[in-house]
């Protein structure tokens, strides 16, 4: 059994509410952090190696010390909940069943960045969570963690819930600034950055909603400790939102020192794969990673083990290995098809893309259309090194990371699955009642049916 | 780190542009350092426009290489950056077309942003001055690799002088700064997201604003067009003259530019600087306003200084395209010499060449029963 710091209390009936969180040891951290200095706190946050879990894994230390610290000028904090990536549903789990976990790192972060006024920035979609965290707040504002002088702190903070209308991009922390503010969400060009110029044009910290609820044990059981769990640059527990074809979908927190193979197979995570099919690929975090085949995914390119945590996803690069992302696991077993999958996430990315700089604009709905024509069957052997070219020329020339975010997934089909792409266009009627399976191996692939 | 002895910034930054070193003030940006030097070192630029500010960043045709950031720290910046939004550092180095990235992202953008473009530039009121058209035979690439529909939109009237053709827009932004920070009332912006996003007012509202017109010469492409104007001539047979003329108006310069055919005024556009932007007179960019543009249209209302200097870099001011060879005359040689009887002379009947039709005075698109001197004639 792994270390739970963040749903170690999940399972507590009631948790939802202020009595029963409180009793359980919650704004704990707030009454130790009151005490310290706000600088101090973020050299906690700092020591612990907290890195990002929105996608990017930025170290959250270094981030809060970057913000722009002027006379007179109110700082925000604004928490990123706009989870919209698919396959990613970690912090509807944190917020819908304990959202005073999110509360409680809120005022801790809050206060060590000095930031009266904080956001939460909730996608539309989550219609009902935005009123479990509003009664949270108040939960929260009628037993003094909120509002004016904190516990008799001196220290001042409101936090504010406010819904997005339903867009993937208001989760790019500058369209998010720009949809907090009540405009159009378009990504913003930067530099500025918005540590130095964000909500209103004031130094803001944009932090995705686990990184924020992660403050809450950092403090609780020191930094020291925390970095003691997990290895290397990834420490700390990371939840992993599970989903595809697997016997036990949802949402697990693991301490980044498990296998992989361990997470899919073993009865503790994931269970297995349905109906005794076998692995075909996955997708580690977040629709807009990297998919790796079968035998990527257990064992790097160097032949080690590939272990559940930022580095060892990532060994290889994107030749061999993928991301960590936001912890969005999808598992693909042998009855997927990887070009209908890809023109799934295409599909989504083009509908997504703001309309704001040309090559995302043009080049998401180009790659779809081209998807869509190879998965019926009216695909040429030249679409699939057109694919490439205008991936290729999206990737890194656009505003924001959703360029390359709907550029990767076509690059890593095209990489590791050409084969299946080549045989849709040779097989344009097979193509349309078959699968591929798992015909890539020359030899029979060597995947446990279950550990 | 408090120890760390803080040097003067120096008074101007030195930064090399494909191997031109150049002095610009603090603050300046890439692509305004290389307009400085100009030809060929300066990026191209579809969204930018140094008079409207906020605007640029969004075409990607002005991306760079940064082959090091500055003196301070020599690093390359990882991706191609946008020159029109990024500032230049003290001894930062630019490579623009001598960068091997540089031509293939460019002739990328290029790409993207003709993918749903109609290339019917020949039927477009825009030709001859199109940026897009310009751009597209500098840096793209012959030919296209898109093989599906292209977005299409109806075409839509944005007040009495004003149309709107969707189809042809490549969503710089720029009409939707103008419509924010020259006129009072902002009712135009964009609606929609992604490839299907598009520049509209709210409701099809017409756009009543003393400026509105400025929007027409922000537009690179042909989406925004002169109702008074457009298909009433091409441009490459108006001439340019300079002209002023006392406007009522407080706001609007006076300064235009009159596109002539003969005595006619057929339209009238603010003065353009080298780069295509509108110019400013004592720091004041020249807008002028909708009474100026859209009523003024006889040369006694205005004071005419001169021909207007245009350059010549557009794809059919410097002559492009490659004439056609004609073909041999075979009449001649199978008639044995004689010429052929002519049944009916075209131009008599069609009458395309009246000099009595004043094209200026219709409210639209000329047709052909304008032309027709003879009643009795209509043949339509």
């Amino acid at each position: 059994m792994s270390i739970k710091l963040l749903l170690d209390k999940a399972n507590v009936p009631g948790i939802r509410g202020y009595e029963v969180y409180r009793r359980e040891g919650g704004y704990r951290s707030v009454e130790k952090a009151l005490k310290m200095q706000p600088a101090d706190i973020v050299e906690e946050v700092k020591k612990s190696g907290l890195r990002g879990r929105g996608g990017a894994g930025f170290p959250t230390g270094m981030k809060w010390s970057f913000i722009a610290k002027p006379e007179g000028v109110p700082r925000h904090l604004v928490c990123n909940a706009d989870e919209s990536e698919p396959g990613t549903f970690k912090d509807r789990y944190l917020m819908e069943f304990i959202p005073h976990l999110l509360i409680e790192g809120m005022i801790v972060s809050s206060f060590a960045l000095g930031s009266n006024t904080s956001y939460i920035y909730i996608r539309g979609e989550y219609a009902w969570i935005t009123d479990i965290l509003e009664e949270a707040i108040a939960e929260a504002k009628q037993n003094g963690w909120l509002g004016k002088n904190i516990q008799d702190s001196g220290f001042d903070c409101e936090i504010y819930v406010q819904r997005g209308a339903g867009a993937y991009i208001c989760g790019e922390e500058t369209a998010l600034i720009e949809s907090l503010e009540g405009k159009r969400g378009n990504p913003r060009i930067k530099p500025p950055f918005p540590a130095i110029q964000g909500v209103w044009a004031r130094p803001t910290v944009v932090n995705n909603v686990e990184t924020l609820a992660a403050v809450v044990p950092i403090m609780n059981i020191g930094a020291e400790e925390y970095a003691k769990i997990g290895v290397g640059k990834s420490t700390g527990t990371k939840l992993i939102s599970a989903c595809g074809n697997i016997n036990k979908p949802g949402i697990y927190e693991i301490d980044m020192t498990i296998s992989v193979e361990e997470f899919i197979y073993s009865d503790e995570y994931c269970g297995g794969i349905p109906n005794g099919k076998r692995l075909k690929a996955c997708i580690p975090g977040g629709s807009s990673v990297p998919i790796l085949p079968a035998n990527l995914l257990f064992t790097t390119a160097k032949g080690e083990k590939r272990m559940m945590n930022y580095e060892s996803l990532s060994d290889g690069g994107f030749a061999t290995g993928t991301m960590m992302g936001s912890g969005g696991f999808i598992v693909l077993d042998e009855d997927q098809c990887v070009v209908r999958h890809t023109y799934t996430l295409a599909r989504f990315y083009r509908h997504e893309s703001c309309g704001q700089c040309s090559p995302c604009r043009e080049g998401t709905g180009w790659m779809e259309k081209i998807l869509k024509s190879i998965e019926e069957g009216k695909g040429k052997m030249s679409d699939i090194d057109l694919l490439w070219d205008i991936q290729r020329r999206i990737e890194g020339n656009t505003i924001c990371p959703l360029g390359d975010a709907a550029a990767w997934p076509v690059a890593a089909a095209i990489r590791h699955f050409r084969d299946e792409f080549e045989w849709h266009v040779n097989n344009p009627e097979l193509c349309l009642t078959e699968n591929y399976g798992l015909r890539h191996y020359a030899d029979e692939l060597q995947v446990p049916v279950s550990a | 780190m408090a120890d760390e002895i803080k040097k003067e910034p120096p008074a101007n930054f030195k930064v090399t542009i494909d191997n031109i070193t150049i002095e610009v003030p603090p603050g300046t940006s890439i692509l305004n350092a290389a307009r400085q030097i100009g030809g060929d070192v300066t990026p191209p630029a579809m969204c930018y426009y140094s008079k409207l500010a906020g605007s640029g960043g969004k075409c990607r045709t002005c991306l760079v290489e940064v082959a090091a950031g500055s003196t301070a720290d020599p690093r390359p910046m990882p991706k191609l950056v946008a020159s029109c939004r990024t500032n230049v550092m003290d001894g930062m180095i630019v490579k623009n077309i001598t960068s091997e990235k540089v031509p293939d992202a460019r002739a990328g953008v290029v790409e993207f942003l003709l993918l749903n473009h109609p290339l019917d530039c020949p039927i477009c009121d825009q030709a001859g001055e199109c940026h897009l058209q310009d751009l597209g035979y500098d840096h793209g690439k012959a030919g296209t690799r898109y093989q599906f529909s292209r977005r299409t939109f109806v075409r839509e009237d944005i007040g009495p002088y004003i149309q709107l053709h969707m189809t042809r827009c490549i969503l710089c932004y720029r009409c939707t700064y103008v419509a924010d920070q020259i006129t009072d009332k902002r009712v135009h912006g964009i609606v929609d997201r992604g490839d299907h996003a598009a520049i509209s007012t709210y409701i099809s509202k017409a756009i009543d604003n003393d400026f509105s017109g400025n929007m027409i010469d922000v537009c690179p492409v042909g989406a925004l067009t002169d109702k008074t104007f457009r298909f009433k001539n091409r441009v490459w047979f108006t001439k340019p003259v300079d002209a002023h003329r006392n406007c009522e108006n407080p706001k609007c310069c006076g300064k235009a530019t009159l596109w002539l055919r003969g005595e006619e005024v057929f339209r009238v556009t603010a003065r353009k600087d080298e780069w295509g932007e509108v110019q400013s007179y004592d720091g004041k960019t020249g807008w002028i306003c909708n009474t100026c543009r859209f009523d003024k249209k006889e040369t006694k209302d205005w004071t005419i200084e001169g021909l207007t200097a245009i350059s010549r870099h557009s794809v059919i001011g410097a002559n492009k395209y490659k004439v056609l060879e004609v073909p041999d005359e075979t009449i001649a040689k199978v008639m044995g010499g004689r010429a052929p009887q002519l049944t009916m002379d075209i131009h008599e009947v069609s009458g395309v060449n009246n000099p009595k039709v004043d094209l200026s005075e219709l409210q639209r698109a000329s047709k052909s029963s304008d032309f027709v001197q003879d009643p009795e004639k209509n043949w339509e």
